[in-house]
């Protein structure tokens, strides 16, 4: 095994379980938020063993330094930590869950990783992943659908000033 | 060294419709930004400006030489084309009458224009793209300025539950489509839908599955947009809780792009049709089912026309799948046609039951049009033929289109869908004349009913509507002829010719 | 020459060993320096405020039985700088008070992972020169030990890192489970969140104007001609528009990310105790204690990097200066090499006076209202970094010497610059106008007997608080 691969292992394992701590933590938000959060830096690292810099540290930033922090804010001001006193009945749908779940569990290990398994190499250059070559393509090929995002996130902004301003 | 990236070559007329609706939705920001908290006139006139001058370079782009722009960020050809000038449409024609709707509501917001403009841009990127990457984007300029508008009642809890209850199984939804996207995108390397063509094409690589689950999710977080079963439990819901011209642009906008991108996909898909057409086969059939039935035992007139849309998407995607089956034999034009028409339909009702808000207040249960023939009748005379046509009643449109449908099916073997268009369209005779009959019933009883004036653009957008249900059925052989333009995707051809290559050229391809 | 041929061979023998070393070479000064850090911070503020401050601690009395009969009885000053130490050991020795009903695991974690983003944001920072020699073309010792990651997006690292560091506080807040601590860390996180946008942006336009995200370049490309046409003089962006107004920003920003005052909301104790570490003590408040400050250095040394001119101790370009005067070109060599050679000392003496700057500011500014804070951070701040970098965007463009030159390009960034200005004002009037004929409304209350109208002014937009 070469040092790359235990790198990604660890790393791998890190972010697998930090994602399953996710889901068993479904009662304390707060953890499992936290995990979620160990989860994106991770990826972030995992993203940069690729040698997509600009993405890992986006990752980090965006995710893990600002979506995560807002989600923790309103947990915190919800006081989710409180237990809800509504218990659903739902132990059909659990089951139902878990069969869909691992279902769809089965499907993809067969249909994606599998014929994954065989890629061997990589054929991407040295520059990929670095801002110059992003920014490159980001403003020459993809230009349009950069600006069509652009539009994106102006609705975002007039939207929420349409929802929640509290004199219009 | 960074490899010089060459700037694609663009075909700025190719873009021009959608970019001066974003822009119209620009200048009407800044309107409302200099001159805040005033009458939306200005605003109103700059966004109607910039439709028509949308329409008019849509319009100059028909007979021009096909092709893409942008290395295949948007494309021109005549389905594009024709949806785009139908998105136009419903946009212009919703704003004739929300002005007044507006006000009588009392939530007259300016930004609902802007909002309104750019979901129509985004449609118009859905319905002219090949790119999966434009298609998202425009997916999401549509569906979160939809999101935002219909929340925009904001003290009515109805309103802000549509507007949750839309998002956040839209956004699930968008989630599938972007899964599937990934699907496609990892094999190939490429965000073009011809990307799936080409794992088609080479069965043998392994890489089919995951195509074959691409193309899957695709479909779902489309089909979720056109409200097709068993996707559509939002769209009752939602309909019922925005406000009614938000409704009636959603009804119609949301449902044309959607269709229109669901048109590409399948046609992009090529030989991976296979996996998917028997599904939508019995998509077809529980939507055409449950749109109709369930729309029997409906209280609200906007559920009732929820659930008629639903059943409506179900018509047109059976046109879709007939196209799908025997590209070269049947037209897309079919689809087109019923579009359309559907658009003229929807736009008009709602826009007849908007007058049921005055004051603040709005009613849209079946009592609370009691009486509205005798207040506003020109307005209740269009909506008899809106209903005439959406029945498919002879003389209207609406039959030709479900006519038209109904042959098609037939044509391509598709003979239970026929049959189940037939037998619910029978069906659905119940409710809609429901909604006719609550107009003549007399509000002189215990309860009085209320409705605000037909307002100048209210009538304008009836006598439009009714009249074009009514012209265009008179003249449904010369439109479609017209339409008849754009019996192929060029997304189709070249997969297909891809497709003959390949067989000739390797053993085992399909 | 040996240390150098020994840092060339390890280089590529070893580059862990490097590595390790160059960590070491940037967490140690950081904590050897922390406790520094707080009696300067005593004493300058005791300066200020015309006291005495800690000058005791550390003063020696030589002992009546030593041997040298000339010193005997004679103290030996240190200025207090034993202090820190004495408040280290009084934070050892004190009771560690854990209260009952907390989120254990969280409350333990959260002063670590306050203390995490401090130290880890200085990983990309350029300490000295990482080129040439000056006169030679060897690559230079400080090449192979600093900065511990010279990579593409460095500035984005520390944009990266910075926007954790609200996890410890907000942690602490939760774990805690006391009204005040959830308060002051809500406060924090807000906080925190509003300014990472400004800061951001008033970064990007100096990214703009480098073309780069490495921190060395930006570094560099401060030792370039000064405006594009002094070569005698370095361009630091500070001396430029854009990079002063972006350079202003990015200290506002700076003060509310550390939470020092008078930003210090989410610890104002006459509202909140003492906000998110109300509940630790001892050990665990000196880690939080020491995150505030390290944070607060490093930062220093994000803004001596992308304004001040890196390493460099003097703004001018010695280089230039001796092969124009070649009468005192030994004296302007010297310089180069000592420039070059000491580098990491200018770097520290540049932090040094960030530092002091925080303390002034402590020392000046009262705290301001949650609102006002608000308010500063969402319509001041980042409506002018945004605005800034349309300028920079245009100066870029327009300095190209195919378009306009350097010269042509400063015109054009000082027209851009007045024409955003009047725009702003125009709108601002404009919104306060429709504003003003809005929210006044004048109510009518008829009162038969005094036949008089009562006006009722609505409070305004300023009372709205939209961002609470």
């Amino acid at each position: 095994m070469t040092a790359n691969q235990v790198v990604f292992l660890v790393l791998a394992a890190i972010a697998g379980l930090a994602a399953v701590g996710v889901v068993a933590f479904g009662n304390n938000p707060v953890r499992a938020a936290l995990l979620l959060v160990l989860n994106f830096f991770v990826l972030g690292f995992i993203y940069f063993t690729l040698g997509a810099q600009l993405l890992g540290i986006s990752q980090i930033m965006v995710y893990a330094g600002a979506i995560m922090v807002l989600f923790l804010f309103v947990i915190m001001m919800l006081q989710l930590h409180q237990r809800s006193p509504i218990v659903e009945g739902r132990e059909g749908r659990g089951v139902l869950a878990w069969l869909f779940g691992l279902a769809l569990a089965v499907v993809v290990f067969a249909s994606v990783i599998v014929p994954l398994m065989s890629v061997s190499g990589s054929p991407i250059g040295d520059e990929y992943g670095t801002p110059q070559s992003v920014g490159r393509v980001l403003f020459t090929t993809y230009v349009l659908p950069f600006e069509i995002a652009s539009v994106l996130l102006l609705i975002g902004i007039v939207g929420s000033i349409l929802l929640a301003k509290r004199r219009l | 060294m960074i490899r010089e990236q060459p700037i694609p070559t663009i075909d700025w007329l190719t873009l021009a419709p959608m970019t001066t609706v974003v822009v119209a939705g620009l200048v009407a920001l800044f309107i409302e930004m200099f001159r805040p908290k005033q009458s939306n006139g200005p605003i109103v006139t700059v966004s109607v400006v910039g439709l028509a001058l949308a329409g008019a370079l849509t319009l100059a782009q028909f007979g021009m030489e096909p092709g893409p722009t942008f290395a295949g960020m948007m494309v021109r050809d005549q389905v594009g084309l024709v949806l785009q000038l139908l998105l136009i449409g419903v946009c212009l024609l919703t704003f004739l009458f929300s002005d007044p709707y507006l006000r009588e509501k009392k939530i007259a917001f300016a930004e609902f224009y802007q909002l309104a403009l750019w979901s129509t841009a985004g449609g118009m990127i859905m319905v002219s793209t090949t790119n999966m990457l434009m298609l998202f984007l425009g997916l999401e300029v549509l569906s979160i300025a939809l999101y935002c508008m219909a929340g925009m009642d904001r003290k009515q809890a109805k309103s802000q539950e549509s507007a949750i209850k839309y998002f956040l199984l839209g956004a699930f939804a968008s989630a599938f489509l972007l899964m599937g996207i990934a699907y496609i995108y990892g094999p190939t390397g490429s965000l073009d839908l011809g990307g799936i063509a080409m794992i088609a094409a080479m069965p043998e690589s392994g890489y089919l599955t995951m195509a074959v689950f691409g193309v899957g999710m695709l479909l779902v977080g489309l089909m979720f947009k056109a409200a097709l079963v068993p996707f559509h439990q939002w769209a009752p819901d939602v309909y019922q809780g925005a406000p009614t011209n938000v409704t009636a642009f959603m009804a119609a906008a949301s449902k044309v792009a959607a269709i229109g991108a669901l048109a590409r996909v399948l046609s992009a898909s090529g030989a991976l049709q296979e996996f998917w057409l028997p599904a939508l086969f019995w998509v077809a059939i529980a939507t055409m089912v449950v749109g109709n039935f369930a729309a029997l035992v409906q209280k609200d007139v906007k559920r009732t026309l929820g659930y008629s849309s639903i059943a409506n998407a179900g018509y047109v995607l059976v046109a879709l799948l007939a196209h799908v089956k025997k590209p070269d034999q049947v037209p897309l034009t079919t689809a087109l046609f019923f579009l359309v028409v559907y658009c003229l339909m929807t736009v008009g009702s709602f826009a007849v039951v908007s007058l049921a808000a005055k004051g603040g207040e709005e009613g849209t249960r079946f009592q609370d049009l009691h009486g509205l023939w005798k207040r506003a009748p020109f307005a209740v005379g269009c909506l008899i033929v809106f209903v005439a046509s959406l029945i498919g009643i002879p003389p209207t449109a609406g039959f030709f289109a479900k006519l038209f449908i109904f042959q098609d099916a037939l044509s391509t073997g598709l003979v239970p869908l026929a049959i189940v268009l037939a037998v619910t369209s029978a069906v659905s005779v119940y409710y809609y004349l429901g909604i006719i009959q609550a107009t003549f019933v007399s509000d002189e009883g215990a309860r009085k009913t209320v409705s605000a004036n037909p307002s100048f653009g209210l009538n304008l957008v009836c006598l439009f509507c009714a009249l074009a249900v009514l012209v265009v059925s008179l003249a449904a052989a010369p439109v479609s002829q017209w339409l008849r333009g754009s019996t192929q995707l060029p997304g189709e051809a070249q997969a297909r010719s891809e497709l003959q290559l390949d067989s000739g050229g390797r053993v085992g391809a399909r | 020459m040996d240390v150098l041929g020994w840092l060339q061979r390890t280089s590529v023998d070893a580059p862990w060993l490097l590595a390790v070393i160059r960590v070491l070479l940037l967490v140690v000064p950081i904590l050897t320096i922390v406790p520094g850090l707080i009696w300067w911070e005593r004493r300058l503020l005791s300066w200020m405020q015309d006291r005495i401050g800690p000058n005791r601690t550390g003063t020696i009395t030589i002992p009546d039985n030593f041997p040298l009969a000339s010193l005997r009885g004679r103290k030996i000053r240190t200025f207090g700088l034993l202090q820190p130490i004495a408040d280290g050991v009084k934070l050892f020795m004190k009771e560690d008070v854990t209260p009952s009903s907390i989120d254990r695991k969280i409350y333990f974690l959260a002063p670590a992972i306050a203390l995490f983003p401090a130290f880890a944001l200085g990983a990309t920072l350029p300490q000295a020169s990482t080129g040439f020699i000056p006169g030679t073309d060897i690559l230079g010792p400080f090449h192979y030990l600093t900065p511990v990651a010279n990579v593409d997006i460095g500035l984005l690292y520390v944009l990266a890192i910075s926007s954790l560091g609200v996890y410890g506080v907000v942690l602490a807040g939760y774990a805690s489970n006391n009204k005040y601590s959830l308060m002051g860390g809500l406060r924090a996180s807000a906080q925190l969140i509003s300014y990472e946008l400004a800061m951001g942006v008033s970064l990007a336009c100096v990214v703009l104007a480098t073309a780069s995200l490495r921190m060395s370049d930006m570094v560099v490309a401060q030792e370039q001609a000064l405006w594009g046409f002094v070569p005698a003089v370095q361009n630091w962006f500070l001396f430029t528009p854009f990079g002063l107004v972006s350079a202003a920003i990015f200290l506002v920003c700076v003060v509310a990310e550390t939470n020092r005052a008078p930003f210090d909301l989410p610890e104002a104790e006459n509202e909140l105790i003492a906000g998110y570490h109300t509940e630790y003590s001892s050990m665990k408040f000196a880690v939080f204690f020491m995150g505030e400050y390290a944070a607060m250095f490093v930062f220093s040394g994000v803004f001596a990097a992308v304004f001040l001119g890196g390493y460099n101790l003097m703004p001018f370009n010695w280089e230039y200066l001796a092969a124009t005067f070649p009468a005192a070109a030994g004296f302007f060599k010297g310089m180069a090499a000592a420039n070059y050679w000491l580098g990491p000392l200018g770097f520290v003496a540049k932090m040094a006076a960030g530092i002091t700057f925080f303390i002034w500011l402590r020392a000046t500014l009262p705290r301001l209202r949650y609102d006002q804070l608000m308010t500063l951070g969402w319509k001041v701040l980042l409506p002018l970094a945004v605005a800034n970098f349309i300028v920079v965007g245009i100066w870029v463009i327009c300095s190209n010497e195919r378009v306009l030159g350097p010269v042509g390009g400063w015109v054009a960034l000082l027209v851009a610059m007045g024409v955003l200005a009047i725009l702003y004002m125009n709108l601002a009037a404009t919104i306060k106008k429709g504003a003003k004929s809005m929210d006044k409304r004048t109510v009518k209350l008829s009162d038969p007997q005094a036949k008089r109208s009562i006006k009722l002014a609505d409070p305004g937009p300023a009372s709205e608080g939209g961002q609470a």
